[in-house]
């Protein structure tokens, strides 16, 4: 939905560029808006019930019990389509794409405007945010010091691959960078639309429950790794880290899992190393 | 609620391949570890499907089982929740099916 101009009727999500202040909006179909305010769509629907019925493509067995057309299509096929489409444009620029995913208060952006303060200079990082209101996080991640764009779903619980797109075609990656991009907080959702991401990261912080990977399986089989973040507020509390560990791994037994605390700093250059290694990957299979 | 875009999926594609023909009935094939609830499905296709070539149309669900293959002893594991392990110990599993979404076909009104 737009803040700014209200005419959220039948958007799917709005796309601020916090460098430009520009906005787009993604209709249910996935057309792209450019914030004409003019959305004249007179459906002049005029069905002249002629019957012909032309079945070119449909095998025209009509009986009394209808035509059986089979179909066999793939009911994600269109986000499928175009998150491959976002990965060949990440591979071919030697871009790492990852997908962070989380509940929300997980601190993702905290983490992530850490990472942009600590590699600045060294590693050039863009966010694509994803919340269902306010251009906060973006802000946050452009006062930290990368570009950023913010997609505000509305009452989407999720990011899909077209409003990525949208959020690229506005942020210009460079090759060689790291485009991270921080999904609206949901442990389920998700875990089901691939976005054209390499990977997808899972955060939990210790103030949540060690059961967590438990209780939303698909979010951490789906995931290549999981960072375990507060981890300075251990002492006063009652998580058992040695638990929610060994429930990760028993979720997905081929997750990696680095322990960190954004705020200390504490663990965050294992992340580093983590992330330097994935990009080394996006580089080795650029052209594979 | 994922469910509701996923059925605005189903009623696009559907209607697209149907042109103007009324359908009478879709057949799904839904994995049980898909993390889509066929009745939450049910639920939104009647709202979605209003004012479409679908309204009415009966929307037929076939669940496909869970199953793998365990990649430390080869054997075949049925998945009947998503985390299951293998009667070896191992949980390194290889799902090969229980994740489908499929619209498998559609039967529209004889002319």
């Amino acid at each position: 939905m737009c803040g700014t101009c209200g005419c959220s009727e039948g958007n799917k999500a709005t796309v601020i560029d916090l460098q430009t202040g520009e906005h787009t909006h993604i209709d249910a179909e996935g057309n792209e808006i450019i914030h004409t305010h003019d959305h004249d769509h007179s459906h002049n629907h005029n069905h002249e019930q002629d019957h012909k019925h032309d079945l070119s493509s449909v095998s025209a067995h009509a009986n009394a019990h209808g035509t059986t057309v089979a179909l066999e299509q793939a009911i994600m096929q269109k986000n499928d389509a175009l998150a491959i489409r976002n990965r060949a444009w990440f591979s071919g620029r030697e871009i790492l794409a990852l997908n962070l995913v989380s509940s929300p208060g997980s601190g993702k952006t905290t983490i992530l405007e850490r990472t942009i303060i600590d590699l600045k200079g060294k590693t050039p990082i863009c966010v694509i945010e994803g919340d269902q209101q306010t251009a906060n996080d973006a802000q946050r991640i452009k006062d930290s010091g990368a570009p950023s764009v913010q997609i505000n779903t509305g009452t989407g619980c999720h990011l899909e691959a077209d409003m990525v797109m949208v959020g690229l075609k506005a942020l210009k990656p460079t090759a060689g960078s790291i485009v991270m991009i921080e999904n609206v907080g949901n442990l389920v959702c998700p875990a089901l639309f691939d976005l054209g991401e390499m990977a997808k990261v899972a955060i939990l912080s210790v103030t949540e429950g060690e059961d967590k990977p438990l209780k939303y399986p698909h979010m951490f089989q789906a995931s290549d790794l999981m960072l375990l973040n507060k981890i300075d507020l251990l002492p006063h509390l009652d998580f058992d880290v040695k638990a929610c560990l060994a429930y990760a791994k028993q979720v997905n037994p081929n997750i990696e899992i680095i322990q960190l605390s954004a705020k200390t700093g504490e663990g965050m250059a294992d992340w580093y190393t983590w992330l330097d290694n994935q990009s080394a990957k996006a580089v080795a299979q650029a052209f594979v | 609620m994922h469910e509701m875009g996923i059925t605005r999926n189903i009623v696009s594609i559907v209607a697209e391949a149907a042109k103007s023909q009324k359908v009478r009935r879709v057949k799904l094939e839904i994995g049980k570890l898909s993390a889509v609830m066929p009745e939450a499905l049910m639920f939104c296709f009647d709202v979605v499907s209003k004012g479409t070539v679908l309204e009415g149309a009966t929307l037929e669900i076939v669940e496909v089982a869970g199953k793998a293959i365990c990649r430390d002893c080869g054997a075949n594991v049925e998945l009947h929740q998503i985390v299951t392990a293998c009667t070896c110990g191992s949980r390194d599993l290889k799902r090969i099916s229980g994740e489908e979404l499929n619209i498998k076909e559609m039967e529209l009104e004889a002319a």
